[in-house]
């Protein structure tokens, strides 16, 4: 299979008062167009850094990721945007849904941010087909006009979901998905992202449930800033 | 479209918001109110200057005045741009009432009534001949005797509480003895000529014009007895001033400079005339420059006032700033998550500056809208204080103002509009580009939540 993602020699510090703390050293990662990861490791190993440096909300000290043979250290600001708008989606932990929006226009942000006024009012009708198919997916069509303060914490992470994929992304980022729900709910959002997978969508997932980790096709596990 | 609907729902589901539209409000009420006001007292103030003066004024501050004006008088009529012309004597006198113990001092105008409402806005400023100048000075219950029109503050007792003016249906009978101070034509006292400086003038009519110094110490007299009463007739005559009104009133400077242009002419003409030495002391004015040291302070007032509320308008900006500082704060999750999904920077702040510009909008609306709808009613609101608890913004009986100005110029309250909401963009600007020059990562960090 092709390479949808490589990483090379990644180094990450961040300055904690007078103290430099490094959380990447050197890190290397491939990923395979229509694979399944699980990035696993300790709290402060480096999971959550190593995935915003993939999708492009971090940058590297040195080293540099590739998507699709590109350079994303070399991308423009516009360019940039657009990487995020339309190669990636982000999955939070915390959902990171805005709650002055329903469901649906949760779901339609990505596609409204793709385009201007009126390449919008275009889009629109295709955007709301695809918003309400992908919320049917998920289970959630009944939901569409609920504000997130109305749903459980499965419910909004599955909008969540939704909303990551409504650019039809080539790689789906996902930030400890399933850290803030109960068991039962976790294994739902496992479910949905397994499904997506079975259906050739990449996904790279960051958690620290082993148990989690082992409905990948492959995982990785961090220490110390290292792949071991 | 995410940025108008962001905007939108961020202006309807923050409480906040509803503190900055009150803080743009209240200051486009106030700007409104008071520019409203404030134009309006100072545009009244030009308009009574400009219908005293006429548009053009030629004019010695002599008080032997200047002489040839008659022939000056028919040239001015030959161009086309002038359409009436009115000679003027201006002096000074005293006032008393037969058996009457009491004086006082007052300015005199000796005025063609006729003329004199073709130049000037005289005839508006008259109660019982405002349609009839021709017989202004003929008192009507003694048609044979010489009339005076006094300055209507000079009427005793003629003013309500309210600002109103009473006037009963026939002019009240009273007789006036006007002494003036005639000067020879070289300017020595006239007394050992034997001139006439005495003559009693019946009350015909009083004149209120606006001007405080006008209406509360002018007397009108007809012409030619104010030229005898103050020696202007001997040995030639002479007028204190022509009063100069233009067919078209645009091109004020143009005509005026033409009508300059001619006198200096007339000047040449006359130099070897006897007494053409008082031609050099004649000025030719607009109204404007003619009264500026009575409207420049006026005006000098109104630039205080705007540049006090403009500082006002800066309060407001720092008001605007601090609100969306708080709620550019409370919405930095929101920013990370816009940026995760790959709005750009801009697309943020653009979010934020709708918003802001929502604020704006609003605000200056209602405040607009309530500023106006005073206006509409402020003097009958006014009238009704007055009625109900004896309150006034000012009191009538001894101001020379009457209504509060109210008359709304729509491009004044579009302007103020405007610069509203443009104040509440550029308060809301900062705190946004602040905002958006984290990184998302930072803002989404867990422990940042």
């Amino acid at each position: 299979m092709t390479a949808i993602l490589k990483a090379a020699n990644l180094h990450k510090s961040y300055r904690m008062g007078q103290a430099r703390l490094d959380v990447l050293k050197g890190l290397d990662l491939t990923v395979a167009r229509g694979e399944f990861v699980a990035i696993v490791g300790a709290s402060g190993s480096g999971k959550s850094t190593l995935l915003h440096i993939l999708g492009g909300l971090d940058k590297p000290d040195t080293g540099h990721v590739e998507f699709n043979g590109r350079r994303v250290d070399r991308f423009g600001p516009g360019q940039l945007n657009r990487f995020r708008n339309r190669k990636v989606g982000f999955v939070f932990q915390f959902y990171h849904l805005l709650d002055e929006l329903n469901v649906l226009d949760n779901v339609l942000l990505p596609a409204m941010a793709a385009v201007g006024t009126l390449g919008w009012l275009a889009r629109r009708p295709s955007a709301r087909k695809r918003a309400a198919e992908l919320l049917e997916q998920v289970g959630l069509a009944e939901r569409i006009g609920h504000k997130p303060y109305q749903l459980s914490g499965g419910e909004r992470q599955r909008v969540a979901i939704a909303r990551a994929l409504m650019n039809d992304p080539e790689l789906l980022l996902a930030d400890e998905p399933t850290g803030n729900l109960d068991s039962k709910t976790g294994n739902g959002i496992l479910e949905i992202l397994e499904n997506l997978n079975r259906r050739g969508q990449t996904i790279v997932m960051v958690t620290h449930d082993d148990r989690m980790a082992a409905k990948a096709n492959r995982t990785i596990r961090l220490a110390d800033g290292r792949i071991v | 479209m995410y940025k108008l609907k962001l905007a939108t729902r961020y202006f309807l589901r923050r409480p906040i918001s509803i503190l900055a539209v009150a803080a743009v409000a209240l200051s486009v009420f106030i700007v409104v109110v008071v520019m409203t006001v404030m134009n309006g007292l100072v545009n009244e103030f030009r308009h009574k200057n400009h219908a005293f003066v006429g548009d053009c004024i030629i004019s010695t501050d002599s008080l032997v005045g200047f002489p040839y004006y008659e022939e000056f008088v028919a040239e001015l009529k030959q161009l086309e741009a002038v359409e009436a012309v009115s000679a003027t004597i201006r002096s000074f006198g005293l006032l008393t009432q037969p058996g009457a113990t009491w004086n006082m001092g007052i300015e005199i105008m000796g005025v063609d009534p006729v003329d004199h409402a073709g130049a000037t806005g005289f005839e508006d400023t008259l109660y019982y001949h405002r349609n009839t100048p021709q017989t202004a000075f003929v008192p009507p219950y003694h048609p044979a005797a010489l009339g005076c029109i006094v300055g209507i503050d000079m009427m005793p007792q003629s003013r309500t509480p309210t600002g109103d003016y009473y006037h009963p249906e026939e002019p009240r009978q009273f007789e006036l003895i006007i002494s003036c101070f005639p000067l020879t034509i070289k300017g020595a006292t006239g007394d050992e000529l034997g001139m006439v400086n005495t003559k009693n003038f019946f009350y015909s009519d009083d004149s209120h014009s606006g001007l405080v110094k006008v209406d509360g110490n002018m007397i009108y007299i007809p012409f030619e007895y104010a030229q005898l009463m103050c020696g202007m007739k001997d040995p030639v005559p002479r007028a204190s001033a022509l009063h100069v009104r233009f067919v078209n009133t645009e091109a004020l400077e143009q005509n005026c400079a033409a009508v300059r242009t001619l006198w200096n002419n007339f000047v040449e003409q006359k130099k070897d005339a006897p007494y053409a030495n008082l031609l050099n002391n004649v000025r030719v004015e607009t109204w404007i420059v003619n009264r500026r040291s009575h409207i420049a302070p006026m005006e000098k007032e109104q630039t205080m006032l705007i540049l006090l509320f403009l500082m006002l308008g800066l309060i407001t900006v720092f008001v605007i700033f601090v609100v969306f500082y708080m709620i550019v704060s409370h919405k930095s999750k929101d920013i990370g998550i816009l940026r995760s999904i790959g709005v750009s920077s801009m697309g943020v702040v653009q979010v934020f500056v709708c918003f802001a510009a929502l604020v704006g909008i609003v605000g200056a609306a209602i405040g607009g809208a309530a500023a106006c709808g005073l206006l509409v009613y402020v003097n009958d609101l006014e009238d009704w204080l007055f009625a109900k608890y004896n309150w006034q913004l000012w009191d009538r009986s001894v101001y020379a103002i009457g209504d509060i100005p109210n008359n709304i110029e729509p491009h004044v309250v579009g302007l103020i509009i405007l610069s509203a909401v443009a104040a509440s963009i550029l308060g809301a600007l900062p705190p946004s580009v602040q905002a958006t020059r984290k990184r998302p990562v930072e803002i989404l960090q867990v422990n940042q939540l």
